[in-house]
């Protein structure tokens, strides 16, 4: 494996205590990932991406494994420190989108920036900046409730790069959407991915998975199978 | 400088959602506003108790005993039936065996005091003519504002002078250049050699020895123009009586001895009085009863306060409790974004400050507006201290710090997997 792996999974177990019962939801699970690659996460429900998720986006501590993320193993650290990680070096994205009403547009986009310590005038720049790429112009002022479902994931896409993070996470981020807007948002994430953006993307839909190009597939806490590059090239979906 | 900016920022966001529920957020400040606003009043009624107490001090002078003429109240009513004359009150013999009862008793000053008509021109006003000694006015501190005071002269050459205060003065002689005039007390007439400043009625409860409406006289002149007979028209009847002396003021050289000499002059008198037709009173100690009715205030007050503080303070922790759990969303997609344990506890503190300094701001107002209304329903004098202000914007603070931190440590303790999850 060259220098460029972002992601370095390697025998995570992970176990859940819940009323008495032992939960192994994830067993031995390594993986890695390319810098500027989208995968998609597949799986049924329990199968244990959501908790693979968690893991990745540094919510969720590990039993055993190591985790490197951008070169940091981030498996021995404390939850000051994995604020840390989060904030430098990640971005999510939610299927509920997860905006702060009684905040802006502006002021979410740029909450990251916030606790980075970026000055008001800086961030605000900034914020304007992101809105222009993922197509916010003009809504820097609302808040999320006078939004649609599209713009508001917009919002939450903005967000997720305002800190210019190594990784996006994205967790069902078409799943409250109609499937128009859906695709709108799958096109805003592609050209992403062919600016260099690394997205992992946990999903339920197959017309959505299809689009990926590569997948790792989840089953009782194992990884089932892994597929790269099961389409030529991934740019050949943009603008659909 | 970053830090400043970014804390203004963080007040902002605080104000704003605490703006999202302004009846809640009003309700709860209830608490701190009549706790705080407790303090400031129950601060300036105390302060202004403390300046109080010392200028009545000033004014009656804590070292001395005044025994006034008391008519006995049972002799009253059988003299009034014979109506002959009514005999009481202090005798001329009575300041000798005062002065002369203790090495204590620094100095006496009699005084024989009635209600006299005084006429100047067209004038006529009912006035309280005080006969004294030239000592009077040393003691009694009165201003003087025109003139002379009674002189040892006056009283060994008896000449019919006297000192008005300034309250008879302006409507007496109010057209005429008032040293030098003659005005006619009873039927003679005395020429006026001083004026004085009126002094206030009573102080602090205690009745002043001096009164707005006086004028003064020597004793010696007092005697000889108006000898020891009082008479007074009673409606439908006259009223005779025969007293030497009214009061007679005992100066003590030290305010520790204040009391005991008070009891030994009571004792004194007692013997020459079975009637007991006097009083003895000690403005020091009737200050310090003042005092310590002020003090009562002030516990009631400091208590009212203490406990409006910790029930405000508790409802502030109750409904930040309720903030929590409602956001407990936001506060899972900060976690997830990047902010610390801290940055949680940072950003509900703030809230909570904002939301009791806001009631203690209320509550200073409302506390200045409290003592307002005292002194204007009741005779006691308010003083809000600077320190009051600041003592109060301090402890505000500290009420939201205090009871603050359980809900945002609460908060940043949550499980951002779990909080993200809540709906």
């Amino acid at each position: 494996m060259s220098d460029n792996i972002v992601v370095q999974l390697q025998d995570i177990c992970k176990t859940y205590h819940m009323g008495g019962e032992t939960i192994h939801a994830l067993q031995n699970v390594s993986l890695s990932f390319q810098q500027g690659s989208f995968w998609a996460i597949l799986g049924h429900s329990g199968s244990g991406k959501s908790t693979l998720l968690n893991v990745l986006g540094c919510l969720d501590v590990v039993n055993s494994g190591s985790y490197i993320l951008d070169g940091i193993d981030v498996s021995q650290l404390d939850d000051e420190a994995l604020s840390d990680i989060r904030l430098r070096k990640l971005g999510f994205i939610f299927q509920s989108f997860n905006l702060i009403n009684q905040l802006t547009v502006q002021e979410n986009i740029a909450l990251p920036l916030y606790y980075l310590g970026w000055d008001a005038d800086e961030s605000a720049e900034r914020a304007a900046e992101i809105a222009h790429v993922v197509g916010l112009e003009g809504r820097l002022g609302h808040r999320p409730s006078q939004l649609s479902g599209g713009q508001q994931q917009r919002v939450a896409i903005a967000r997720a790069l305002a800190n210019n993070p190594s990784i996006i996470l994205a967790d069902e981020p078409t799943g409250n959407l109609d499937s128009a807007t859906g695709h709108a948002i799958m096109d805003l994430l592609f050209s992403l991915h062919d600016q260099g953006t690394t997205i992992l993307m946990v999903t339920h839909t197959p017309e959505v998975a299809e689009r990926i190009p590569n997948a790792v597939m989840m089953k009782d806490g194992q990884v089932d199978n892994i597929t790269t590059n099961r389409i030529e090239k991934a740019g050949t979906f943009n603008g659909h | 400088m970053a830090t400043n900016k970014r804390l203004l920022r963080d007040i902002r966001l605080g104000i704003n959602t605490l703006l999202l529920h302004k009846l809640r957020s009003s309700l709860t400040m209830l608490g701190i506003v009549f706790g705080v606003g407790s303090v400031v009043a129950m601060l300036a009624i105390g302060e202004g108790a403390s300046q109080e107490a010392l200028e009545h001090i000033r004014k009656l002078g804590s070292r001395n005993i005044i025994i006034r003429a008391l008519k006995p109240a049972d002799e009253n009513q059988q003299e009034l039936k014979h109506s002959v004359m009514s005999v009481y009150g202090l005798h001329y013999a009575d300041e000798q065996r005062i002065s002369e009862s203790s090495p204590h008793i620094k100095r006496t000053i009699p005084a024989k005091i009635f209600n006299k008509t005084v006429r100047s021109g067209g004038n006529a006003l009912e006035a309280r003519v005080v006969g004294t000694i030239p000592d009077w006015f040393e003691f009694l501190h009165n201003k003087l504002i025109a003139g002379r005071t009674i002189t040892q002269k006056d009283m060994e050459q008896q000449h019919p002078i006297c000192i008005l205060s300034e309250d008879i003065a302006r409507p007496l002689l109010a057209q005429q250049h008032s040293i030098g005039a003659h005005i006619k007390i009873g039927n003679d007439y005395f020429e006026v050699v001083g004026i004085v400043a009126s002094s206030a009625s009573s102080t602090g409860g205690v009745e002043s020895p001096s009164q707005p409406r006086d004028i003064y006289i020597p004793l010696t002149v007092c005697k000889k123009y108006f000898g020891d007979r009082i008479q007074k028209r009673v409606t439908g009847s006259r009223e005779l009586s025969k007293v030497e002396l009214h009061q007679i003021i005992a100066e003590v050289s030290d305010d520790s001895l204040v009391e005991s000499t008070a009891v030994a002059l009571n004792a004194l008198l007692s013997y020459h009085h079975p009637k007991h037709d006097y009083e003895v009173s000690v403005p020091l100690s009737l200050l310090q009863q003042a005092e310590a009715t002020k003090r009562t205030f002030t516990i009631v007050l400091g208590s009212i306060a203490g406990i409006s503080l910790i029930v405000g303070g508790i409802g502030i922790m109750n409904i930040m409790l309720a903030s929590v759990t409602e956001r407990t969303r936001e506060i899972g997609i900060r976690r997830a974004i990047g902010a610390r344990k801290k940055d949680i506890i940072r950003q509900f503190l703030i809230e909570t400050i904002v939301l009791s300094m806001t009631g203690g701001i209320l509550g200073i107002g409302f506390g200045v507006l409290v003592p307002l209304l005292v002194e204007q329903w009741t005779d006691m004098p308010t003083v809000i201290p600077v320190y009051a202000i600041w003592l109060s914007l301090g402890i505000s603070v500290l009420v939201g710090v205090i009871f603050g931190m359980y809900p945002a440590r609460k908060a940043a303790s949550l499980n951002p997997i779990e909080a993200l999850r809540h709906e």
